[in-house]
């Protein structure tokens, strides 16, 4: 009992300030949310992502990692959505099962909490309160992040994780050493540049720069000579632990509820290969299971091309013959034309063959291929084996023709053998297995292998795919590798049964599962190679245009009315933004200049915190934008936000070192304070005035709106009567 | 700093000494280095060896002063001379051996073979690089008798009669220099004989930087131009305790002229103008903080930098660009990818002192080129939209090159009939464009374009000049008023659609194989003025009208300049791997993982295939590993503070200033690559190659001499000799192996038992 002081008590302290600019943030971001109860911009492309989760449908995003849509989701899930609306049209009228409100309600609490993040974030850069408030009168007043928090949109989200791994890594560094608090500051940091990057890969540049002052802070750390060698490896550690290890396995985590998630076939099933395909419900599922493990002599296959560009196809066969010449006047072989076909169809089906043996049927016990074997390719519906020769193939002159042989007796001797090569193989007779096994077929009189060349035959070949024998052997490439997607061991000896039996569908089970590295690794994949077409889009802008706010985006327009939502951001504070960089850039290099030849203006604390202030927040607008000069996608305005919002907090930098270090006398600085004053007013009016574009609401008139088109540039919306 | 000290005690010995105690050092120097495994040059050897050449110097009778001066342009005080002659000997008989063979073509030889005659022909072309390397070739060729008459149409073809070897020796010969340059820099970074022959036989045995050398190619000059940079950089740097001497200017001068050299053939000349700079940057920036020093001073440095490194560098480069433009002054094929303006300077160029109507008219025949530089005529032809993208009507494109099927008839909206007095075109007339040759009607419609999905197709319609109203075009002369008439060429026009108010457009982007790669024309609802919806009226003819003359059009040298290089940034970017085109990725480089076939695939073909050593490069890539390791190790040690005495402190020096400079040059000339979105070859990584072999000349001579940190002295003695031998032997032996891929194959593939090279493809990607 020695050891408890009575009476009990609780001492607490609370910042009115903080809880005041808090309280603001929600007021702007929060305010009447719902409305417009209309699809808004970009809803209408993370909308149906909601809605597939909903339904638990599998699908492939490739602008970024699922903890995004995850986070929507989960908004949609709390209203209770059902995931039925057609996500069509900007503009469009929600149903009644839509739940607006906490569809919208999860990023404009992310937008609203990146102002009290503000705050914090002077406060650890050892700034005053003064400043500190005013960075978060800055964040409040700022229509374009004030938009893009109000509806379903990521930015927000995106925006408050950096501040917020920002701050927690500060008051980790800031921390007195020892205490255990400062620890859980570190897992803080570090779980929050998980979340930053899992919701957009954008997040990554900021996490870099964090890892870079991590490293640098270490570098220091390591050179402290007071520490023992024991303790700086430790601390080092745990950094690395929590900075580098904690996020890596985090964001594979959320590709591990991702997947857990989505586990039905959808509409992105084709992008995927077989094996991953199996693994969802319905879809290949369905059809593949039950399917014998190793393909045998006498196996009728459907053979997938391991390439999916451009479309993932089947090899396929058809009663046709190439034409005896071609446009450009070359000769062909006049065989019947194998192609790739990118549909399931009969004509896909394949059967092989022993070549010592007549029989298409498996024999019992079934005698297996393995890697190394010669076969023989016959089409089933057809009859013709898989045949290439030295003439030249329809599209690509260089490579050989593949046709399903017919003897014309043109002393053109068949040539259908074809050597298995396994290229996925763990020994050298390893059995050739449905789905897993990724083959190459190599021909053996010429050495050529069935490739996919991903040319398009004209309208003799249907505008199917082109397949041809690959004599110029380049190494590695999937286009020509194939694998067997639907198998059944072959029954019929008779031409027309065996017809009959390839147009059953194939029958029972055993499941087959991909271990969820390999799942990941494969979607991870698919996402970073994927290339969406580059597509031109009304509002699309260029990186150089937002420094100055050249363009702005139309969001919503009332269907009947002028009213309508624009992100368009607080120019006066994008001008004082700019200018504060500018500034900052201008005293660092002069400061640093003088004080390479020892000349100190300032004393080393404020040099050193004036760097740090510089690093987070002019190195976070340097990694936030620079890095879009290089990227060859589709650019919008939106993309600056988070850029724009680390330099809106070098403003208050500026200002705090300009009011104590360069204005010595207190009538300078007085003055100084009335220049603060009417800037924040110029901010809080221009705000005002673009408050109809930024809530939607009230509607003004042509004349208004015309008023408001402060630069050329903008293109706002009139509606004619 | 160590080396510093160490110079400027010994010069301040230099006086003192006994000449007689050094020069029994000197001759213990000299008859070690005779031997053919070297000993380790130790710091203390290195000194005496230093100091025994002044006193041999003075012993022989020639004066200090002789002395100082000859050793001032020379600095050859430390140069090893018969390792360096051995270096070149052995470079020029790796380079010339076989150098006529094969004759034929090789790969891009037909590129770079063909402007180096284009040059002695005098006729204009467009290529994606700067000219200096094609003007080399073509001087070579000109002098060695030469005489430009080969077409250089593909590779394979024979050369015959014609005088190619000037131009492949004055490559090679290029070539023969890097071994040499990359030995004097390890040795002037490392000041070790050992590091400077490892460096330099890395790069002499290698067969990719042979056969790379051995063709007409840019890269032998590209290379020669960026170690011969880095060389006087690192020359300049030991000069700078003597500043503002002659030959302090002289490594500048010759810093600066190499760099824009090598940016002069390539623009990959820029990442050695970046190490440069850094290196250049960080120099600076020490001196500013030395306060011995005062501003005036280091604002003298600072503007002898600026003159030798950035203005006399721009100044030659452009001075290239003027010969390039002077000799260059006849038509030729790359005047399509020039405005008109360009082309009017071009002897034989229909717009060269052309005479031709000054104002547009009904019934005049022309043709409209887009005004983004290196757009191309609106064209035409033959040939129709397939199935599936958009209507199946004939296709319209914009193309490059001058061709009848860009000729335009220009006709009134309603009927045909023209009367004998012309009618002038004014802005806001409607017209619509018969295409000459296939009488189809310039058009456009409700369907998406084939590339930019947003805009409107464009197409060529109606038979016999007969359409449909969506062939009614409104001209507008941007920045006119109604009724102006439109001047040719200096007129900036646009063609809106009448029907669905969208305006010309030509996107710059390729069209698939149907299209004939030709670039896509479509109709853009977006009516901003940008050069892409601009165009210009360039030939006109219409004999009803009177012709003037147009030399007003002649634009000025900066603007060609200007011009030229947006056409070449344009042709880079375009370069653009096509659809089933297995294209090199920059990953593959380092570990050797594909090559280039520069001549001949079946069996019964003269082979020659482009490949590194894969020893060498694989012991590089094992080295820069190495390198990492023992850097970071290194700065660990230091920054916990623990302190480095005598051999290891100058080791670690060593390694992390020259190891460092060298790193740093192979990261910048490798990794911008990533981000590179044009089409991407093997050979782009020869420039790395070359550091990365300095850098194990530093690697590995600093980890074997080290090697005592882990093993007891007898052993780590051992182990030096050891591995030394290993190397050799190892680089001898698989250059012995390899060589073919450079100096020819012919027979069997190596997949063929009875090959030469069976045995040899260690990796399946391999194609030889």
């Amino acid at each position: 009992m020695q050891g408890i002081k009575l009476p009990i008590t609780v001492n607490c302290e609370i910042n009115v300030l903080l809880v005041a600019v808090t309280a603001f943030g929600f007021l702007t971001r929060l305010y009447g949310i719902q409305f417009p109860r209309a699809v808004v911009f970009d809803e209408v492309y993370y909308g149906q992502f909601v809605s597939l989760y909903m339904k638990r449908v599998f699908f492939i995003d490739e602008s970024g990692p699922p903890l995004g849509h995850m986070i929507q989701a989960l908004g949609g899930y709390l209203g209770g959505f059902d995931g039925n609306f057609a996500w069509n049209r900007i503009g469009a009228e929600y149903t009644s099962n839509v739940p607006v409100w906490t569809f919208r309600v999860l990023p404009a609490l992310a937008g609203s909490l990146c102002v009290p993040l503000g705050y914090l974030l002077m406060l650890e850069l050892g700034y005053s309160h003064f400043a500190a408030v005013g960075a978060s009168l800055l964040l409040i007043m700022e229509n374009s992040l004030i938009v893009q928090s109000r509806f379903m949109l990521l930015e927000s989200v995106l925006i408050f994780f950096l501040l917020l791994a920002v701050v927690a890594y500060l008051r980790f560094y800031n921390a007195p050493n020892g205490s255990l608090c400062r620890w859980s500051w570190l897992i803080l940091s570090g779980s929050s540049c998980a979340f930053a990057v899992g919701v957009k890969y954008m997040g990554l540049f900021t996490y870099l720069l964090l890892l870079s002052l991590a490293a640098v802070h270490a570098w220091h750390l390591i050179g402290d000579k007071t520490l023992s060698n024991g303790k700086v490896l430790v601390q080092v550690t745990v950094q690395l632990l929590a900075l580098v290890v904690l996020p890596a396995i985090m964001y594979l985590g959320f590709f591990y509820i991702h997947l857990t998630l989505l586990n039905h076939s959808g509409p992105h099933d084709q992008m995927m290969s077989s094996a991953f395909q199996a693994s969802l419900e319905g879809g290949l599922a369905r059809v593949t299971q039950g399917q014998p493990l190793e393909v045998a002599f006498g196996s009728q296959v459907t053979l997938r091309s391991g390439s999916s560009k451009p479309v993932p196809c089947w090899l396929h066969s058809h009663k046709a013959n190439y034409p005896i010449r071609y446009e450009d006047g070359r000769g062909s072989s006049h065989q019947q034309q194998v192609t790739c076909y990118p549909f399931k169809d009969v004509n896909n089906w394949w059967i092989i063959k022993d070549p010592r043996r007549q029989s298409l049927v498996v024999v019992s016990p079934p005698r297996p291929v393995r890697h190394g074997d010669i076969i023989q390719l016959l089409h089933g519906m057809t009859s013709r084996f898989l045949n290439t020769h030295d003439v030249a193939a329809p599209m690509s002159p260089y490579a050989q023709e593949v046709s399903g042989y017919i003897d014309f007796n043109v002393s053109m001797p068949a040539q259908n053998l074809w050597r298995v090569d396994i290229t996925n193989r763990e020994s050298d007779r390893d059995v050739w297995k449905t789905i897993l096994s990724e083959v190459r077929l190599v021909h053996v009189n010429t050495s050529a292998v069935l490739k996919l060349s991903g040319a398009s035959l004209p309208d003799w070949g249907f505008r199917q795919l082109e397949v041809v024998g690959d004599k110029i052997y380049k190494g590695y490439h999937q286009s020509r590798l194939w694998n067997v997607e639907e198998h059944r061991y072959g029954r019929s000896q008779e031409q027309r049964e065996r017809e009959l039996e390839l147009k059953t569908p194939t029958y029972v089970d055993i499941s087959r599962n991909l271990t969820f590295m390999a799942k990941f690794m494969e979607l991870q994949w698919k996402m970073l190679t994927v290339r969406n077409e580059e597509s031109e889009h009304k509002y699309s802008s260029l990186p150089l245009d937002w420094i100055t706010m050249d363009t702005n985006i139309a969001y919503w327009l009332h269907p009947s009315s002028n009213a309508q939502i624009h992100l368009i951001g607080n120019i006066v504070t994008w001008t004082l933004a700019n200018f504060a960089l500018f500034v900052y850039v201008l005293l660092f290099l002069t400061y640093l200049l003088r004080r390479r030849r020892k000349i100190e203006d300032i004393p080393k604390a404020s040099w050193e915190q004036l760097v740090l202030a510089g690093v987070i927040c002019s190195g976070g607008w340097a990694v936030n934008y620079l890095p879009f000069f290089l990227m060859e996608k589709t650019l919008f305005l939106y993309h600056y936000l988070p850029a724009v919002t680390f330099q809106i907090l070098q403003i208050p930098v500026i200002v705090e070192h300009i009011y104590i270090h360069i204005l010595r006398s207190p009538s300078h600085q007085k003055a100084f304070s009335g220049v603060i004053l009417a800037a924040l007013c110029s901010v809080y009016l221009c705000y005002c005035t673009f408050c109809p574009l930024t809530y939607g609401q009230p509607e003004l008139t042509s004349k208004q709106l015309a008023s408001l088109r402060w630069k050329e540039s903008w293109d706002i919306l009139f509606r004619k009567h | 700093m160590m080396e510093d000290s160490l110079h400027v005690d010994h010069c301040k010995q230099r006086q003192s000494s006994p000449a007689l105690r050094n020069r029994k050092q000197c001759m213990a120097t000299v008859a070690k280095r005779d031997c053919p495994h070297i000993e380790p040059v130790l710091p203390e050897a290195r000194k005496a060896h230093r100091m025994c050449n002044t006193s041999r110097a003075a012993f022989n009778g020639t004066s200090q002063k002789m002395c100082r001066r000859w050793k001032r342009y020379c600095h050859s005080d430390d140069v090893p001379k018969y390792h360096l002659l051995l270096v070149v000997v052995l470079s020029l008989c790796t380079r010339f051996y076989k150098i006529t063979e094969p004759a034929h073509i090789c790969w891009d030889e037909t590129h770079f073979g063909k402007m180096g005659s284009y040059y002695i022909n005098r006729t204009f072309f467009f290529d994606v690089h700067p000219p200096l390397g094609k003007m080399l070739i073509g001087l070579a060729g000109y002098l060695t008798g030469y005489d430009g008459t080969f077409p250089f149409i593909k590779p394979g073809d024979k050369y015959e009669h014609h005088n190619y070897w000037g131009m492949r020796g004055f490559c090679a010969a290029l070539g023969s220099f890097l071994p040499a340059f990359a030995f004097l820099v390890v040795l002037e970074l490392s000041h070790s004989t050992l590091a400077a022959l490892i460096a330099a036989s890395m790069i002499i045995f290698d067969t990719g930087c042979i056969t790379l050398s051995q063709y007409i190619l840019l890269d032998p000059i590209l290379l020669f131009f960026i170690m011969g940079a880095v060389l006087s950089m690192v020359k300049f740097n030991q000069q700078r305790l003597r500043p503002f001497s002659w030959s302090w200017w002289l490594w500048l001068i010759l810093t600066g002229v190499n760099l824009s050299g090598s940016l002069g053939v390539k623009f990959v000349g820029l990442f050695v103008i970046l190490l440069v700079g850094i290196k250049t940057a960080w120099d600076l920036w020490k001196l500013l903080g030395d306060l011995h020093l005062s501003m005036v001073d280091f604002v003298k440095h600072l503007s002898a930098r600026i003159f030798g490194l950035i203005m006399l560098p721009l100044f030659l480069y452009t001075t290239v660009f003027a010969i390039h433009f002077v000799i260059l002054n006849r038509s030729g094929p790359g005047d399509g990818f020039f405005s008109s303006a360009f082309q009017s300077r071009l002897i034989g160029n229909n717009l060269h002192s052309a005479t031709m109507p000054e104002y547009l008219a009904y019934g005049s025949i022309i043709t409209v080129k887009n005004l983004r530089i290196a757009g191309g005529y609106l064209h035409s032809h033959w040939h129709l939209y397939p199935e599936g993208v958009g209507a199946h009507q004939q296709q319209v494109t914009a193309y490059l090159h001058k061709d009848y099927n860009n000729l335009w008839l220009v006709k009134r909206p309603d009927n045909d009939d023209y009367s004998d007095t012309p009618e002038l075109l004014r802005h806001g007339d409607i017209i619509r464009l018969e295409h000459k040759e296939s009488m189809r009607n310039l058009h456009s419609h409700f369907h998406e374009a084939p590339l930019t999905k947003k805009h409107l197709q464009v197409t060529g319609y109606g038979i016999n000049g007969t359409g449909d109203p969506n062939d009614l075009w409104q001209v507008e002369v941007c920045g006119g008023k109604q009724g102006d008439p439109v001047k040719v060429l200096r007129s900036k026009v646009r063609f809106l659609h009448h029907a669905t108010g969208c305006v010309l457009y030509s996107s710059g982007k390729t069209l698939p194989k149907w299209g004939w790669e030709q670039v896509e024309v479509s109709c853009s609802p977006y009516l901003k003025e940008t050069p892409s919806s601009q165009w210009n009226i360039e030939d006109h003819i219409n004999p009803k009208l009177p012709n003037i003359s147009l030399c007003v059009l002649k634009p000025s040298f900066l603007e060609i300049l200007l011009e030229s290089h947006i056409v070449m940034i344009r042709g880079n970017s375009g370069l653009k791997p096509k659809d089933n085109e297995v294209s090199s990725k920059p990953w593959h480089w380092p570990i050797n993982y594909q090559g280039l076939r520069f001549s001949g695939v079946n069996e019964t073909e003269y082979r020659v295939y482009l490949l590194g050593n894969p020893v060498i490069w694989w012991l590089n890539l094992f080295a820069l590993g190495l390198f990492v390791v023992m850097a970071m190790g290194c700065s660990l040690t230091l920054q916990r503070g623990i302190k480095l005495e005598g051999d290891r402190k100058a080791h670690s020096q060593i390694l992390m200033e020259g190891g460092g400079l060298l790193f740093l040059g192979w990261l910048i000339h490798y990794l911008p690559f990533y981000t590179m979105g044009r089409i991407l070859y093997y050979h782009h990584y020869f420039p790395a190659m070359l550091f990365s072999s300095m850098l194990t000349g530093i690697t590995l001579d600093t980890f074997l001499h080290n090697t005592d940190l882990l093993f007891s002295p007898a052993v780590a003695k051992c182990i030096l000799r050891g591995s030394l031998t290993l190397l050799l032997f190892g680089v001898l032996y698989s250059f012995y192996l390899f060589h073919p891929l450079s100096y020819g194959m012919s027979g069997p593939l190596a997949h063929d038992p009875t090959s030469s090279m069976s045995g040899l493809r260690w990796l399946d990607s391999w194609e030889f």
